[in-house]
């Protein structure tokens, strides 16, 4: 396994009182705790602090974990024999270091202190982000996760077991869906019930598409023309185009709404589709072009200031 | 091994008992119902003398554990935070409909 330098994670000394090792947790945690940060990286950097602080806020692991030395952070090692016996708990006898990390270790001290005295161990819950795009949010898709899991064998020996959990999210995700899968955690041990899955859904950017609930936005751009006219056009949608009637007279930003052409809901109906008008202008014109607006701006009587006149007046 | 499994939806639509969320949050009895009676945790309805939720609140009421945890919080603590975070996703989901309904470029 790979060491893990639990004191330069929370940024204190090897000597540091359990009051500056208090101080310091709490520091980082007000930083980096997934539930109030915005800091990039902010999940995994707080589970290496809570982490760090689980095993040197406990006098009986930090002194377990001091008598392991100091050494490089990351750096392959086995603890040595008489560290097991020393510090390897009651069960220091069926203690195996295959297949479980530097955390698995030291957590394993108060597990097997507190199970037993009812219904043995639950399993750990785990929440797990996945990405979709939207077209699997309008479809429904099927996920496959490779999860490795910290479980307890039948020996009582813990050991990283990799899952693969198959889900099937139905149609009508939404960014910030929750969902769970029961059961699908770690396993409880001595009777304890299996942990919780929890998968907290996030929509992948689109190269057309906004999504806001299950509503979806999408710009449309509209030549001077079309948006002076009116146009019948043909639009792209989840399902396949669509023809799109812009009515004469339409200014940029104006809102034209396809009426349930949004993301399904998971109980029936679907959002709304928007396209959020914009008028724009080639950025050449050729001479043909160019008389044309020339006899426009000659002839039309608009006015599109008007107001900052009223406001002076 | 592979295994094909059951996905409940945490939404509105579903409904859960006091005595589920108990068990799926890791809170105490006397903390979530202090949650509940300061506004923290919403319920539904309290069918039969006894509580119940919107899925939703299972995420919040699983927030309430790891914010006690992991920040040694009393439950009046759990309650104001709780409260400060759900006015800041409010205001994250306003930021995001204004950006969605706002021409890229």
């Amino acid at each position: 396994m790979k060491y893990t330098d639990y004191y330069a994670a929370l940024d204190v000394p090897r000597g540091a009182s359990a009051d500056e090792i208090k101080k310091a947790y709490r520091r980082l945690a007000q930083k980096y705790h997934p539930d109030v940060s915005k800091e990039p990286g902010a999940e995994t950097k707080f589970k290496e602090v809570a982490e760090a602080y689980q095993t040197l806020k406990d006098p009986e692991k930090r002194a377990a974990y001091d008598a392991l030395g100091s050494r490089p952070q990351g750096e392959e090692f086995r603890p040595p024999p008489d560290w097991t016996r020393q510090h390897g708990g009651n069960g220091a006898e069926q203690f195996s270091f295959e297949d479980i990390d530097f955390a698995d270790l030291f957590s394993r001290f108060g597990a097997r202190g507190a199970q037993g005295s009812r219904g043995g161990m639950p399993g750990q819950d785990f929440e797990v982000p996945v990405e979709i795009s939207i077209e699997d949010a309008f479809r429904g898709t099927t996920l496959s996760l490779s999860l490795s899991m910290p479980e307890y064998d039948a020996n009582g020996q813990l050991r990283r077991v990799p899952h693969t959990v198959k889900a099937r999210i139905a149609a009508g995700a939404i960014d910030g869906q929750r969902l769970r899968l029961p059961g699908k955690g770690g396993k409880g041990f001595q009777g304890g019930r299996d942990g919780d899955l929890y998968l907290d859904i996030s929509l992948k950017p689109h190269r057309l598409y906004r999504a806001t609930g299950h509503d979806l936005y999408f710009d449309l751009p509209l030549s001077p023309s079309e948006a002076a006219l009116g146009a019948a056009l043909e639009i792209p949608t989840l399902a396949g185009p669509v023809s799109l009637k812009v009515p004469a007279g339409t200014s940029s930003g104006r809102k034209l709404r396809l009426s349930g052409r949004g993301l399904p809901k998971p109980r029936g109906g679907a959002g709304d589709l928007f396209a959020v008008a914009q008028i724009v202008v080639p950025d050449t014109l050729s001479d043909r072009e160019r008389e044309s607006y020339q006899r426009l701006a000659e002839s039309s009587s608009f006015q599109p200031r008007r107001h900052f006149r009223e406001e002076e007046a | 091994m592979s295994i094909e499994t059951e996905v409940l939806w945490l939404d509105e639509h579903r409904v859960v008992s006091l005595h589920e969320l108990l068990e799926v949050s890791g809170l105490q009895e006397v903390e979530l119902l202090e949650l509940v009676h300061s506004g923290a945790l919403p319920a539904l309805d309290a069918a039969g003398g006894s509580y119940r939720f919107s899925a939703r609140v299972i995420t919040i009421a699983r927030t309430a554990c790891r914010l006690r945890d992991d920040f040694e919080l009393d439950t009046r603590g759990v309650g104001v935070a709780l409260k400060l975070i759900e006015r800041v996703r409010d205001l994250e989901e306003e930021i995001l409909r204004l950006r969605a309904q706002t021409p890229v470029s």
